[in-house]
């Protein structure tokens, strides 16, 4: 027991342990990450959507009724902003999302808040204005299904998906 | 529509029955007084209407009606000591009596040389020894289930002095598959879940329908443009059509007591929602809110004067009212927790609402300057209130932990008779037609 008690008051291991916890509920629904594509990171073609996703993150998550970008998500959009312009002939779509924990208006237009957020910091790290588009999906899709914290704080997200090169 | 209203007339009262008794003063007489704290309902007896299986179906439909609105006990047919032969002789009180019907409720259902339906009911007060009402209907043969529920409404309005609530429907979205890849299309069905029917095929996300007051014309969300829009679908036609041009989304529509402006939110460029109304004749808008907040779920009081609505300009979403102008913007819920999706109570008086608060969802309703704030019910998620055209019930979405997904539930304005509305899959945000006089 006591041995726990030392291991929880370790951030480190905290942190280790909660995102061991989303990894394990993630691998059940839509695949996010490296591992859940089966792939090693150097398997996607540099430049390739899929290298986005895998090799980039497409995604940051949001504190609870918060559209505020954290730190971590900085650090991962600022890893966006870097391939993003490179790679100039994708055009962006930004997907807001909340988690179901509200009521679907009011989620709609906080989906709408956290889209244009992650919009302004891809634009401050250089990425042009003009080729992101938002659209938020309020409450209306979640990636992960469970009922409690684990999944909700999943969907409280936005996503940066490519379009077409030159459209 | 209109040729259903044209069909549905009632033709004539009908007169106290053969013995000549009179149609007496309602004071003396059976009531229900809809005001009081706690009610119980009203044992009632409803005989099968004569007229073979559709004499029985209309009765039993006319049963069910009255049942749930949880005003009335009707009593088990197998107690009946009287079976009615003609329903135009007055019945044997005694025995009704006996029973202890205090009300009692008798019909005929006959096919017209046309292929009309005549369907006709009296009232009876047993105790008084009177009857209270009778009318007869006449509909096409497709309209037997509308011709019992404006029977319903008879009965209820004689007996509680309220209008009833039961020819009325509801739009909704009904859903289906799985959580992360849900279908969503837009359905209408009859108060009690009988007649639902899908009017969007379900390849577009499509939310929050509402009624415009001559029940014509449903306002909605969709995101078949692909960016979320309001959009407006003419129910008898099929017509649908983008409501105003705007850059950003458009979203929370709702109808002006008139009909004849659309109020909804529009997002602007930096990501927060403020409100506007549009003139559907002139498709002039005009700004509402202009605050650097999400202002959302407008909301107009019945004559128009008022508008209410969500905004988390002081941090957490909460409720404020304001002119239907846009004047004096004020926050009238000061509770712990968030207030979201006011709507208000046809009657004027009261404000139904989403709460979140410690970990739990509630709908509750307020007086409209946010004092005698009473949760109705509580839950792990419900949300989206909507009033009943008389303002004594409120319908809402529900779903309960694990359970994958909501369904409509009904709640008295006392709190009581929560029941579950029927649906043909997963159900959400539903919206009750308006009463037609």
């Amino acid at each position: 027991m006591r041995r726990i008690a030392k291991l929880a008051a370790n951030p480190v291991m905290v942190a280790l342990v909660a995102s061991l916890a989303l990894a394990g509920c993630a691998s059940k629904k839509t695949p996010n990450s490296a591992a859940d594509l089966g792939l090693g990171g150097g398997a996607a073609t540099p430049g390739s959507a899929q290298d986005f996703t895998v090799n980039v993150g497409d995604r940051i998550f949001f504190d609870l009724d918060s559209s505020s970008i954290r730190a971590d998500a900085q650090q991962t959009l600022a890893r966006q902003a870097q391939w993003l312009n490179r790679y100039r002939q994708y055009s962006i779509v930004v997907e807001g999302h909340a988690d179901e924990r509200g009521t679907r208006e009011y989620n709609l237009a906080l989906g709408a808040r956290r889209a244009a957020a992650t919009r302004d910091y891809l634009a401050s790290q250089g990425v042009a204005a003009s080729r992101i588009k938002t659209i938020s999906y309020g409450k209306e899709r979640p990636v992960a299904v469970c009922d409690d914290i684990s999944c909700w704080s999943q969907n409280r997200r936005a996503v940066t998906t490519l379009g077409g090169a030159g459209s | 529509m209109k040729t259903l209203l044209k069909t549905l007339m009632m033709v004539a009262a009908l007169a106290g029955a053969a013995t000549g008794l009179a149609i007496g003063p309602a004071s003396a007489l059976v009531e229900i007084d809809v005001n009081k704290g706690t009610i119980e309902p009203l044992p009632i007896a409803i005989t099968d209407f004569a007229g073979g299986e559709l004499g029985a179906e209309i009765s039993s439909i006319v049963q069910a009606d009255l049942k749930r609105s949880g005003l009335f006990a009707p009593i088990d047919k197998a107690a009946f000591i009287e079976k009615i032969a003609n329903p135009d002789q007055a019945p044997r009180f005694d025995d009704w009596k006996v029973i202890n019907a205090q009300a009692l409720v008798t019909g005929r259902v006959s096919k017209e040389g046309d292929g009309r339906v005549r369907a006709e009911y009296r009232l009876w007060d047993t105790f008084a020894g009177q009857q209270l009402s009778g009318e007869q209907f006449f509909a096409n043969g497709a309209n037997t289930r509308r011709v019992a529920h404006i029977i319903a409404d008879a009965i209820y309005e004689r007996l509680t002095g309220e209008k009833g609530y039961f020819d009325t429907r509801i739009v909704f979205i009904d859903e289906s598959g799985a959580k992360n890849a849900r279908k969503k299309r837009l359905a209408i069905m009859d108060q009690d879940g009988a007649n639902a029917r899908f009017l969007s095929d379900g390849r577009s996300i499509v939310m929050t329908p509402r009624f415009s007051p001559n029940r014509q014309e449903i306002t909605y969300m969709s995101y078949e443009s692909g960016q979320p829009r309001v959009y407006l679908l003419q129910l008898e036609t099929g017509q649908r059509e983008l409501v105003g041009n705007f850059p950003g989304m458009t979203f929370a529509p709702r109808f002006s007591p008139d009909g004849q402006r659309v109020i909804m939110s529009l997002m602007r460029e930096d990501g927060n929602s403020n409100i506007y109304s549009m003139d559907l004749r002139s498709r002039n808008t005009t700004r509402l809110t202009n605050s650097n907040a999400i202002d959302t779920s407008p909301s107009y009081s019945p004559d128009g004067s008022k508008i209410v609505f969500t905004s988390d300009r002081g941090g957490r979403p909460h409720i404020y009212v304001m002119g239907a102008d846009g004047s004096g913007q004020t926050r009238i819920s000061f509770g712990e927790g968030s207030y979201s999706t006011p709507v208000w109570s046809p009657r004027g008086d009261l404000i139904a609402f989403t709460k979140q608060s410690g970990g739990q969802f509630q709908i509750g309703v307020m007086r409209t300057d946010g004092s005698g704030e009473r949760i109705l019910t509580s839950g792990f998620m419900q949300e989206g209130p909507t009033w009943a055209p008389n303002g004594r019930v409120i319908m809402y979405l529900k779903q309960a932990a694990g359970s994958g997904g909501p369904k409509l539930y009904s709640v008295d304005l006392t709190g009581r008779n929560e029941q579950q509305i029927p649906s043909p899959n997963f159900a959400s945000d539903p919206a009750w037609s308006p009463l037609l006089d």
